[in-house]
């Protein structure tokens, strides 16, 4: 509908709407224009270059992981209740509650070298301090409640009565998931996808105290910040938001297109 | 094929189903009826095994199947909303129990198109289930289940969400199904008329357990008790005192009335008698009917054929008349009337 009423109170929202969403636009739209002319010369330097494979990388590992472990614990809490399904509801908003920081230490202690768990993992080879494995597993924690919590509400908004009426025609509870209810929720699983996606690949807190290296994008943004400061960093800065939102865009233009019409 | 369950009990949510037990013979058309909320689709459910009784087996051919989950059954569920799948074709719906048990793709075509055929839903073979109408869901939901070769087949309230004019032909295909695949159905309902008209069995239902099982016209005639009585109509219900019995004649008070019904044994009991067993008149018939009293009209309710009459008898009595003698007669609230009955069409229900 076409805002056409004339109430104060519809205008004095409407403007106000207006303010939050120049607060919002001005910063990214005034990081791209001044950084305009360093672009180029930013784009050919080879530590900005590194940095933004990295997090691209480990974004995308990032996101397959949260959809392999994420999406069935999704079906589980969509599908069946149990006793501590509230606690686990709060389990899973934890991430988004405490500041990431805090997250990158307490994965630090946990998965740290000294650590029971961190030892377990060196023994076959893997660390999680300064290494890709660390970038991922800082990503992991902030991101993956983005994915479970899209493909639990995909999964609850399907009828309960195809799967029953799939069962009796004699699928089993896998052939039900993977011929039904996976093809009916697969937008809101892909929504799922590129939200952890983007979650993943602009987090900056965890990933700098777990893994410091391979610098990401954002942590070398920041270190040319310190080193630099807001001159030296401003171009990188403009690079960062334009392919941030140049792939965020690609990508939800994709989802939002099923190939087949869906209800 | 046949069903039996045996003293089945399940709580599930707001919706029970208490100590049923129940057979259902090979080829036979079962209609269980009832209100919202009886636990009728919760029986269906466990049924096909999409709950497992807390108490009691459930037997499919003889076979224990309590512990068996859905997909072993073969059972057909067709649900309240036929829920086709959204994003499969008619065709791909039809021949999906198919493609899961792993039916090659050749033979799976031919079996779907030979069920299309049978119903009369060929040419909505690459037709989206959002794009049919409830007629044709209703048909494609039935040809689905069908197609795996059913041992029972169940369909919950499989006609209230058609319109009126649709309710007809698929009421009519149903029987045609029944009688063509010889497959034994279960269909719950809470419309009388869909249990008179379809089965050769009922069971009424309420509050979780089967209160009445019989063949429709045992179970219209003969409620056992106050629930099923009202539930298939019997709207004039009193209770009464019989006292004395003459000749296959009962006398039975009720209030100031002496209502004359066939039938014997002292004491108390429910009477009931039909509102379109009772005839209206504005003078007193001279007919052989036992029953006659003189009443006044208190509400006149227009249901569209009939009107239903409320008339105070001394005690609070309701008749149909059609819409034609209603003029004829000029009846309007205050109208003084006669109302009729014959002692053959009073129930005598023996109260617990």
């Amino acid at each position: 509908m076409w805002l056409r009423e004339r109430s104060p109170f519809v205008i004095a929202s409407a403007l106000l709407g207006v303010l939050i969403l120049l607060f919002l636009i001005l910063p990214v739209a005034d990081s791209i224009f001044t950084s305009a002319g360093g672009l180029y010369a930013a784009l050919m330097s080879e530590g900005v270059r590194r940095s933004i494979t990295t997090s691209f990388y480990a974004a995308f590992i990032t996101t397959l992981i949260a959809l392999l472990l994420g999406v069935p614990l999704a079906f589980i809490l969509s599908r069946y209740e149990f006793p501590g399904k509230r606690l686990i509801d709060s389990v899973i908003d934890i991430p988004i509650l405490i500041p990431h920081n805090a997250a990158g230490i307490a994965l630090l202690m946990l998965l740290g070298p000294r650590s029971p768990i961190g030892s377990l993992f060196s023994g076959v080879g893997i660390s999680f301090t300064d290494t890709l494995f660390g970038v991922v597993a800082a990503m992991l924690f902030v991101s993956s409640p983005f994915m479970i919590r899209s493909a639990e509400e995909a999964f609850k908004s399907i009828d309960p009565s195809l799967e029953k009426v799939a069962r009796s025609l004699g699928a089993s509870s896998f052939q039900t998931f993977a011929h039904i209810l996976l093809p009916l929720s697969l937008r809101g699983i892909l929504t799922g996808c590129l939200l952890t996606w983007a979650r993943a690949i602009s987090e900056f807190g965890a990933v700098v105290i777990l893994a410091y290296n391979p610098k990401t994008a954002p942590v070398y943004l920041y270190d040319v910040f310190i080193s630099e400061g807001l001159k030296g960093s401003a171009p990188i800065n403009g690079l960062l938001i334009i392919l941030a939102l140049a792939v965020f865009v690609g990508l939800k233009f994709l989802a939002a297109k099923p190939t087949k019409p869906v209800y | 094929m046949s069903l039996e369950l045996k003293g089945v009990c399940k709580e599930f949510g707001d919706f029970k189903v208490r100590d049923v037990n129940l057979a259902v013979g090979e080829g036979e058309y079962f209609v269980v009826l009832g209100p919202t909320g009886a636990g009728k689709t919760l029986l269906l459910e466990l049924i096909a095994g999409f709950h497992r009784p807390d108490e009691g087996r459930v037997y499919i051919d003889g076979t224990d199947v309590t512990d068996e989950p859905p997909e072993k059954r073969r059972v057909g569920y067709v649900p309240q909303s036929y829920t086709l799948f959204p994003h499969m074709t008619v065709e791909e719906n039809i021949g999906f129990g198919l493609k899961v048990r792993g039916v090659k793709k050749e033979e799976r075509l031919k079996l779907v198109e030979r069920l299309m055929d049978s119903m009369g839903i060929s040419k909505l073979r690459g037709r989206l289930p959002m794009t049919l109408s409830g007629g044709e869901r209703q048909r494609v939901a039935i040809a689905r289940a069908l197609a795996v070769n059913p041992r029972l087949l169940l369909l919950d309230e499989p006609l209230s969400a058609l319109d009126p004019r649709t309710k007809e032909p698929i009421r009519r295909e149903l029987r045609r199904v029944h009688e063509a695949f010889g497959v034994t159905v279960i269909h719950v309902t809470h419309d009388q008329l869909e249990a008179l008209m379809l089965a050769d069995r009922i069971g009424i239902m309420n509050d979780g357990r089967l209160v009445q099982v019989g063949e429709p016209r045992e179970v219209f005639l003969n409620p056992k008790d106050e629930f099923v009585a009202r539930f298939v109509g019997f709207e004039n219900l009193f209770e009464g005192e019989v006292e004395a019995v003459e000749g296959g004649l009962a006398r039975v008070r009720v209030g100031d009335l002496v209502i004359e019904a066939v039938g014997g044994g002292l004491g108390a009991c429910l009477v009931g008698i039909r509102p379109e067993d009772v005839t209206v008149s504005l003078k007193p018939l001279s007919s052989s009917a036992r029953n006659s009293f003189r009443g006044r009209v208190v509400e006149v309710e227009d249901m569209g054929a009939l009107i239903s009459l409320s008339v105070d008898v001394g005690i609070p009595f309701r008749a149909l008349v059609t819409k034609r003698s209603f003029t004829d007669m000029g009846l309007r609230v205050g109208s003084e009337v006669y109302l009729t009955f014959k002692a053959s069409s009073v129930r005598l229900i023996r109260a617990k």
